[in-house]
């Protein structure tokens, strides 16, 4: 069954293949058929191969699979090889069912289109190719192949609708705000092949380990310049500031590649190559504050917005703050762990604002919105249970697991453990107070416009689907105060480093309080922008007020600096760079020939007498050469 | 019969070669552009023939009867451009038909 592996990258591929080149001679049917059925099989297949995984483990807990020598110069090797482990399984896995559910959804969301419908699911089907591919990757060759792939797609799709300019500028932004981390990366990579002399995963951790030794400076610029990647992709500080604007994109877009898989490929690069952050514990513990601070920015920024699809996508830079803290203080399997909820219930929070979108006639300002739990139950229901898993609901969530195994690692941490959970506490309830203040600005209240929508089928079993696991998702890793049933963390132990453990009393101390502070959120957010909303509109009104909420509105300002100090200078750099003396010589060349050209233009009089003249005068001269100069 | 030194034919031919291009540039009238053109092909002939006498070969009257053939196909072809040139401007003026300067 495991042999089976190479179809899970490949099917997606040709799925893009045939959308590519044939998508024009087929009809929408067919596009579907072709564009849901790739990813829909592929998904097939990755389940099948995760149970055969599951109960017929592998030798050494990993299995790999060579396809072919991709390059081959000088001991320089890398093959295109899958490496599947216990990491890997969960990732294809979730992109595969999630992407299949999202394609399904697509179907019906995007049939509006006429003309970009196949090239939507074209697209699509190659950003999954691309995404299986990078987690799949045995080298690290391999995996920034597929980093730019889904990087690529990303940049495709927020511009899909390109004949409006404003998401052209933001597929652009999105594209070399990663660049930046991504060109980190590639120095990173060659960084590291320079030194250990492989781009192996394992190997390569292996030889780490053998030749350097911790904390060295070479450890600390190989995992700085792969966190540079991992911060760009991810939207972490200081390089979120292209995510919001992604939203530019069609919404199963922001589901699929903005919130569920593409943004944790940071996450996942990080926990693939762990060995080499733990081996330099700076960078470690710069990870956990990178994450602990952008997820506290990122919900005071959530918290303020109208576009509902903002609000979302500044929830997804703050949750993958918790997947980054997580990983920064070594609590591997949480982080996986919350990737994975997360990935469930924030594509179907973004697929219900789709169905809330198509509804209003394209309305995304929440503040036009309401009502909308009489209007559509069904969509109510699926989005309350996302939200709940999103603000961590206690006990029957799934997000309440996963991001009570983050606090309890940020807290037993050795590296100023007790503020990076101050943090993800704090971050807890902005959480609950932004993600609430959206359910009942939309769902709750007076109907301010009126739902005509009837979603069909593929609509709306992608979001009951997910609505289901959002909910029983968190019961594959029980923690020990609470039944006891760590199997998924026992899963991926088989390849990430164990987390700490805390005294039990500790941890449940630590799971009523956070309990607690998401209960607060949201009554807080009930008792703000339910119940009393003039409250708000007056702290709003006040100048600290107004001045925090434009700041926080604006995304604390990061764009300002960045188009100030950065685009700014360096635009007006190359405008004084314009002259400089390396053009001159090529502006020197242009005047010539335009002189040239005045000159010749002005003896072409159409005179034929003084053309015959100066053909006896070059008659003569050329004679006159001959004669005196041989 | 004394025979005539090259250098009197090459001079002649000279003269006559620089008198034609002398009325090539500054007649106006085409016909005596034409006529001034016959003058100077028949200098280039003359010293042909003038060369070929001095060495004693054939090959200077037998390039002659080239450039006689060439100049009898090149008055045909003059002759049907003054026909067209006084068709269209109305006058046998060379200095009127400039319309592609540059």
């Amino acid at each position: 069954m495991l042999h089976l592996l190479f179809l899970v990258p490949i099917l997606p591929f040709c799925g893009f293949v045939i959308l590519a080149l044939g998508g024009r001679w087929l009809t929408k049917t067919q596009i579907a058929l072709v564009g849901v059925g790739s990813v829909g099989l592929s998904a097939v297949i990755a389940v099948a191969i995760s149970l055969n995984f599951v109960a017929d483990a592998p030798t050494g807990n990993a299995f790999s699979q060579s396809i072919w020598t991709w390059i081959n110069i000088g001991g320089f090797t890398p093959h295109i090889a899958f490496y599947l482990d216990s990491l890997s399984v969960i990732m294809i896995l979730v992109v595969t069912v999630v992407g299949s559910l999202i394609h399904l959804y697509s179907a019906e969301y995007m049939e509006e289109e006429s003309d970009g419908y196949a090239r939507f699911f074209a697209c699509m089907n190659l950003f999954v190719g691309s995404m299986l591919t990078l987690v799949l990757a045995d080298n690290l060759l391999l995996l920034y192949l597929g980093w730019e792939g889904v990087g690529l797609c990303s940049y495709l799709l927020i511009g899909f609708w390109y004949t409006d300019p404003a998401n052209g500028r933001a597929a652009r932004k999105a594209f070399t705000v990663t660049r930046v981390g991504d060109t980190a990366m590639l120095v990173g990579l060659l960084l590291l092949f320079t030194k250990l002399g492989t781009l192996q995963i394992q190997p390569l951790m292996q030889a780490a380990q053998a030749h350097w030794v911790v904390g060295s400076s070479i450890t600390v610029a190989a995992a700085g310049l792969l966190l540079g990647g991992a911060l760009g992709k991810s939207a972490q500080l200081p390089l979120q500031t292209w995510l919001p604007d992604a939203m530019a994109g069609p919404t199963p877009v922001s589901a699929l590649i903005h919130a569920a898989t593409m943004v944790t490929a940071g996450v996942y690069l990080i926990a693939r190559m762990n060995v080499l952050f733990t081996m330099s514990p700076v960078i470690h513990t710069t990870v956990a504050a990178i994450g602990a601070g952008t997820l506290i920015l990122a919900g005071f920024s959530a918290l303020v917005q109208r576009d509902i699809k903002r609000v979302l996508a500044y929830s997804t830079i703050s949750q993958i703050g918790y997947m980054f803290l997580a990983v920064g203080v070594g609590a591997w399997s949480a982080a996986m762990f919350h990737f994975m909820t997360h990935a469930f219930f924030k594509a179907l929070l973004f697929m219900g604002a789709g169905v809330v979108i198509l509804g209003e006639h394209h309305e995304q300002d929440m503040f036009k919105m309401g009502g909308l739990r009489k209007e559509a139950p069904l969509l109510f229901w699926t989005f309350l249970a996302g939200s709940l898993s999103l603000v961590a609901l206690p006990l029957v969530t799934a997000g309440f697991y996963s991001k009570d195994a983050i606090l309890a690692g940020a807290w037993a941490s050795d590296a100023g453990g007790r503020w990076l959970w101050a943090a993800g506490f704090g971050g807890a309830f902005l959480t609950s107070l932004y993600t609430f203040r959206m359910v009942f600005y939309v769902f709750f209240g007076e109907v301010r416009k009126p739902f005509n929508l009837k979603p069909g089928i593929r609509l709306m079993l992608p979001l009951v689907v997910l609505a289901f696991l959002s909910i029983v998702g968190g019961y594959l890793d029980l923690p020990r105060t609470l039944g006891n049933q760590p199997w998924f963390s026992d899963f991926m132990h088989t390849s990430l480093p164990e987390t700490k453990e805390l005294a039990s009393s500790t941890e449940r101390n630590l799971q009523i309080s956070a309990s607690l502070i998401s209960l607060i959120g949201i009554f807080f957010a009930y008792y703000f922008f339910l119940r009393e909303p003039g409250l708000v509109r007056r702290l709003v009104a006040t100048p600290v007020g107004a001045v925090l909420h434009r700041f926080w509105f604006k995304g604390w300002g990061f764009d300002w600096v960045y188009d100030n100090f950065i685009v700014g200078t360096y635009v007006k750099v190359s405008r004084a760079d314009k002259n400089d003396l390396f053009d001159m010589p090529v502006a020197a060349l242009a005047l010539v020939s335009q002189g040239l050209n005045i000159a010749l233009s002005w003896t072409e009089s159409g005179r034929l007498r003084w053309y015959a003249a100066s053909v006896a005068a070059g008659g003569v001269i050329a004679v006159g050469i001959v004669v005196f100069f041989t | 019969m004394a025979s005539i030194p090259m250098e009197q034919g090459l001079v002649l031919a000279a003269v006559l070669f620089t008198l034609g291009l002398i009325g090539v540039l500054v007649r106006r009238n085409i016909i005596f552009v034409l006529l001034s053109l016959e003058v100077m092909l028949n200098a280039s002939g003359l010293a042909f023939i003038v060369a070929g006498y001095r060495w004693s070969q054939p090959d200077g009257q037998i390039l002659f009867l080239f450039v006689l053939t060439m100049a009898a196909a090149e008055v045909s072809v003059g002759l049907a451009l003054v026909l067209q040139l006084h068709r269209l401007f109305k006058t046998l003026d060379i200095d009127v038909a400039s319309r592609m300067r540059g």
